[in-house]
């Protein structure tokens, strides 16, 4: 790797004594220093052009030296999974190997084909998208979508999946800095020395802010970086403050909640694998400061956006805090008094300064006295015309406000300064309206809803007496010398980029929005910012506006002749700059996206080859295959065995719940359709919960071990709702009643055994009961022990066989399945899984909720309105029941389906048509809920609704397929063993 | 995230834990056999949605799982009061209070909570 000089690196700043790395940019590489930040670093080896804009492919440069930096963003590579596009090269740190990729450009930074954009700018003005992509409509499928499309979008994603880790953390404080520079320090040692616990965020690596980058102020005697670095210490002293640096406040939520992105291992060479990327914070603080300090304003010229013309404050940062002369010969634009302190410092690092252009009509005295002694030319009222210069600015033309004459100026750097814009992001954020400052032709934070201070520049304080005023509350107030305000400045375009001009004066450098786009959509009727700004898309960058927004508003106003707080200001939104998605999603990829849960027999299953689906949040044994069988036929022979041996099920998922107290019975009677007063404890029943709008909500076997308490099982997935949806009634419409209600799902483990040879496998495992088809008749519940274990036995079927239902604490679930499984295996009985399950109980038409129904079905239309008390007084539902519609004639009906073709399978979900000849569309009457193969009947089956359903048993119907349409006769539902002759075994 | 008043855990905790139940004081009638269609949309299907003072129901969800009442303002997003189920409605004066509150804690820059 050849390693170039560093031409353009003075001897100035904290990092000329600094450990030399090498890094390269397209392809060529380059030297730095640790602690620069990319665009330093190639500042510093003299390349400015770093990119290409969106629109007009125009030659980029660094702008800014921070966040706002619209221009110089760059795809950073540490291979395909971590390639990063769009970051600014004004916040990258600096590592060793860096690798950097310029954007937009093709095939090269230097010679971009897309440039042809940038002459053929008059059709691409604003609104063009709006105006062009618009008729013929057929257009848009071919022509227009591909082609925006292709030119949409900016930087490449990464092709591999994210590898890295991001975690969150909740923190409280009682006061949150965001910000660490001059107010931010001072208002941090405030508050920590009223012993308040303390949390101050900084984006950049470095405390400090605009402090490390000024060499003029003294502060009690010390520079700045010396005055940051003795208060840095001491708050790095003290146990109730928390530095964060590489962090951002990023959102401000309700109720003071401040979201921190932390950016861990970005600016390291190899970073540690263990240490995550990024950190999320969640911070809830009794207040929060607002030390967000300025951004400083370009001024809008033709030719403003040349690579080469940067802001004046980043290249005196770029000077003092990294030791890097921007240009050797410098032109100055200025509308402040900042722009005059970069151009003395760079003066005094031995650069030339062409002139300072300053397009106020006046300057202050003391800028001209020292100007003078400089030898530095100032030229008052007056504003650059134009910018020579492709690759990088070459010259500039100068003209007097009110004069033809334009003077010409060869320089290879302009620095310009429109003044400083205080930063509203936060504030705006936490709701607060911002006011207007006439004066300053600024907007200051209001008032806040929300326990919210702003000091320092972005609640305008300009000179560092009134920050340490501000931040302090009247409580610091060294000795300070030589210190620049920061107030002044201009809004708007300037002399040379009014009405008339014809070159392009940028506004907003990353969307490629000129002052005369804003004119445009003023005259083409956009009146509100809101809608200027949608127009042109000025400010809709990834820099969301930071440096365009006051401008643009500055010209819309003008063009409107309105004042500019009634032209409006768009909202400020989180996230302040681009956060990654990584920090968002944290942890929750992957398994813990949303955790899997397991039963006690898992792991049993798992062994014995199950294959598994998800059921709602459960991993369930969908079948068990053996050696060589597909799922088809593993579910056959599982089907088989358990109609003609036996079948071990886990149904440990099933929902449970406990309800009990005096009053147990009454609430049953409230919340499910039939009676259970009179149901005898030992006795289990088949119920129905309603919504009170009469529909189906869920269903499930309840068991009444005695007066005062039930056992209720629930569907898998409705478990959480419908405890919910008792918890609420009980609670709010029946408080009367003295119940209460426990969720035992996960308490108790639940093994099923069905089929003829169900009683045999379990008899020599239960004790403490006679269960003989005699004494524990079907629908039988009983407290007992199971292999010496407390368990409640039920007399149970899911199958239409013979069958139990043991439920044993869920601890011992694994081992007494093992138990029932050493009885089971030798008689000839198999392990089943739930589609097997989902055959049998079809077979018997026993329904499932939430598939067989779906929330517009009545128990009537589920052919279950035996199981509807008639005398009740009461129950939720029961007056939603007599609704007109829900009581009307031919309402989808639940019905069973026999294909003519034995063979043919429906697809669940197939619609069904009474004519199969009527023209498309046709009506459709009703729809596949449940289909299957049954082994045992050797035939497809069905179950459907249908409208008028319960009156068409017997007619053919028609269910139009992609290829086919498919001849279905309706049936009952009950297509096995339809007089139960099987459930005694 | 807001931060929500349990007011049976009495503590201020995280929006997180809670999950909103809909509008507060509607009464299932004892008797609904009399009752005309009508009347049953109106109990059973029709909301209020104001913009502003909203009277709504609670349930600290992932936490002692109990059903409260709020006011809250739509508006600014904040609970004005929060009370146990089975408390009357508050009156009119007392909402009226409660927004003026609400109003002079923002003067304050408070937050209001």
């Amino acid at each position: 790797m050849k390693t170039e000089t560093q031409p353009h690196r003075v001897q100035r700043g904290s990092l000329s004594r600094a450990r030399a790395v090498e890094f390269t940019f397209d392809g060529k590489a380059y030297g730095g220093i640790e602690g620069d930040t990319l665009a330093s670093a190639l500042l510093a080896n003299g390349v400015h052009l770093v990119g290409r804009s969106f629109k007009y492919h125009r030659p980029r440069g660094v702008l800014s030296a921070g966040v706002e930096e619209p221009n110089a963003l760059v795809g950073i590579s540490r291979g395909n999974a971590r390639h990063t596009p769009n970051v600014r090269a004004t916040v990258q740190e600096l590592y060793d190997g860096l690798t950097a990729k310029s954007q937009n450009a093709f095939p090269t930074l230097a010679m971009d084909i897309g440039a042809v954009n940038d002459l053929m700018s008059p059709v691409f003005s604003a609104g063009f998208y709006y105006k062009t992509f618009k008729w013929p409509p057929k257009a848009w499928d071919k022509v227009y979508e591909p082609f925006i499309r292709r030119a949409a979008g900016l930087g490449e994603a990464p092709t591999e999946a994210d590898p890295d880790r991001y975690t969150n953390r909740f923190a409280h404080c009682d006061v949150l800095v965001i910000g660490g520079g001059a107010a931010g320090l001072v208002a941090a040692r405030k508050a920590a020395d009223e012993g308040k616990s303390v949390i101050v965020a900084d984006e950049n690596p470095t405390f400090g802010g605009w402090m490390l980058c000024d060499s003029d102020a003294r502060i009690d005697g010390k520079d700045g970086p010396a005055w940051a670095a003795q208060i840095i210490a001491d708050l790095k002293g003290r146990d109730n403050v928390t530095l964060l640096p590489r962090t951002t406040g990023f959102g401000y939520f309700q109720q003071n909640m401040v979201a921190l992105a932390e950016r861990i291992t970005e600016h390291m060479p190899n970073p540690d694998p263990d240490l995550p990327r990024e950190r999320m914070w969640q911070v809830r603080a009794r207040e929060v400061i607002s030390a967000q300090g300025g951004i400083e304003r370009p001024l809008v010229f033709p030719g403003n956006d040349k690579p080469g013309v940067m802001l004046a404050g980043a290249a005196q940062t770029y000077l003092n805090k990294y030791g890097v002369a921007v240009g050797q010969t410098i032109g100055v634009f200025a509308a402040c008094n900042t722009a005059y302190a970069a151009a003395f410092d760079l003066y005094e690092a031995g650069c030339e300064i062409a002139a300072i252009i300053d397009h106020r009509d006046s300057v202050e005295q003391h800028l001209l006295d020292q100007a003078k002694e400089l030898g530095i030319r100032i030229i008052a009222g007056a504003s650059v015309a134009k910018v020579e210069g492709r690759l990088r600015v070459c010259a500039m033309q100068v003209k007097r406000h009110r004069q033809e004459k334009q003077e010409h100026f060869e320089i290879d750097a302009l620095i310009m300064s429109g003044g400083w814009t205080p930063s509203l992001h936060l504030f705006s954020q936490s709701r607060g309206k911002p006011r207007w400052d006439a004066d300053a032709k600024r907007f200051l934070p209001g008032i806040s809803p929300q326990n919210l201070t702003c000091v320092g520049l972005c609640n305008g304080a300009d000179t560092l007496a009134e920050v340490f005023e501000e931040a302090s509350g009247g409580t610091y107030s060294p000795k300070i010398e030589d210190d620049v305000s920061t107030e002044g400045g201009m809004v708007g375009a300037c002399a040379t980029a009014g009405p008339d001009a014809k070159s392009k004066a940028f506004v907003d450098f990353q969307n490629d929005v000129t002052s005369k786009d804003i004119r445009q959509a003023v005259r083409e009727g956009m009146h509100s910012i809101e809608h200027v700004k949608r127009y042109t898309t000025n400010g809709m960058a990834t820099d969301q506006g930071k440096l365009s927004n006051m401008h643009g508003l500055a010209i819309a106003a003008d063009m409107l002749d309105a004042p500019i707080p009634q032209v409006g200001l768009t909202t400020f939104r989180a996230p302040y700059t681009p956060t990654t998605f990584g920090a968002f999603v944290g942890n929750a990829k992957g398994a813990l996206f949303d955790p899997e849960r397991r039963t006690p027999i898992d792991a049993w299953a798992a062994e014995n080859g199950a294959e598994f689906e998800p059921v709602s949040h459960w991993r369930r044994a969908w079948y068990f295959p053996r050696a060589g069988e597909d799922m088809h036929e593993a579910v056959d022979r599982e089907c088989q065995t358990v109609r003609k041996v036996a079948g071990v099920f886990d149904a440990s998922t099933l929902g449970k719940i406990e309800v009990c107290g005096p009053d147990a019975a009454a609430f049953m009677d409230k919340l499910y359709t039939n009676g259970w007063s009179k149901l005898k404890p030992g006795r289990a029943k088949y119920g129905i919960m309603l919504r009170e709008d009469g529909f189906i909500y869920d269903d499930g076997v309840v068991g009444k071990l005695s007066d005062t308490r039930f056992h209720v099982t629930t569907t898998t997935g409705g478990a959480p709702r419908v405890l919910v949806h008792m918890e609420d009634y009980l609670q709010t419409e029946f408080p009367d009643l003295d119940v209460s209600l426990t969720s035992t799902t996960e308490q108790w483990a639940t093994i099923a055994v069905q089929g003829p040879k169900a009683r045999d496998i379990i008899a020599p495992l239960v004790s403490g009961v006679d269960i003989s088809a005699k004494n524990f008749s079907h629908m039988s519940v009983v407290e007992c022990e199971v292999c010496g274990v407390p368990a409640r036995l039920f007399r149970i079927s899911f199958t239409g066989e013979l069958g139990f239902e043991i439920n044993v604490p869920a601890d011992f679930g694994l081992d007494i399945w093992k138990q029932v499984w050493a009885r089971a295996e030798p008689l000839g009985a198999c392990a089943y899984g739930t589609e097997t399950m989902h055959v049998l109980r079809a077979e018997k038409g026993y329904i499932i909720v939430g598939q067989d129904t779906d929330g517009t079905v009545t128990p009537h239309d589920a052919g279950l309105s035996w199981a509807v008390a008639k005398s009740k007084p009461d129950f939720v539902g029961k007056r939603g029941l007599m609704r007109e519609d829900l009581t009307a004639e031919g309402r989808r009906h639940l019905v069973g389906l026999e294909t003519v073709d034995p063979k043919t399978i429906l697809p669940e979900g197939a619609q069904i048509v009474a004519d199969p000849n009527q023209p498309i569309p046709m009506k459709m009457i009703g729809f596949v809920t449940s289909s299957y193969w049954s082994g045992t009947l050797g035939k497809s089956i069905a179950m459907a609704l249908v409208e008028d359903g319960f009156n068409r048993v017997g007619e053919t119907l028609h269910v139009p397929l992609e290829d086919e349409i498919v001849e279905v006769k309706v049936t009952g539902t009950v297509f096995y063993d339809p007089k139960g002759e099987k459930i005694d075994g | 995230m807001l931060l929500i008043h349990c007011p049976y855990c009495k503590s201020d905790l995280p929006e997180l834990e809670f999950a909103n139940a809909g509008e507060a004081h509607l009464v299932r009638p004892a008797d609904m056999s009399d009752m005309s269609d009508a009347d049953f949309a109106d109990y059973f299907f029709v909301r209020d949605n104001p913009k502003g003072v909203n009277l709504e129901r609670w349930r600290h969800a992932h936490g002692c799982g109990r059903f409260f009442n709020a006011v809250r303002d739509t508006v600014s997003d904040k609970f004005l009061k929060v009370y146990p189920a089975g408390e009357p409605r508050p009156s009119d004066a007392e909402v009226k209070a409660l927004l003026e509150a609400q109003a002079e804690g923002r003067k304050d820059g408070g937050s209001g909570a």
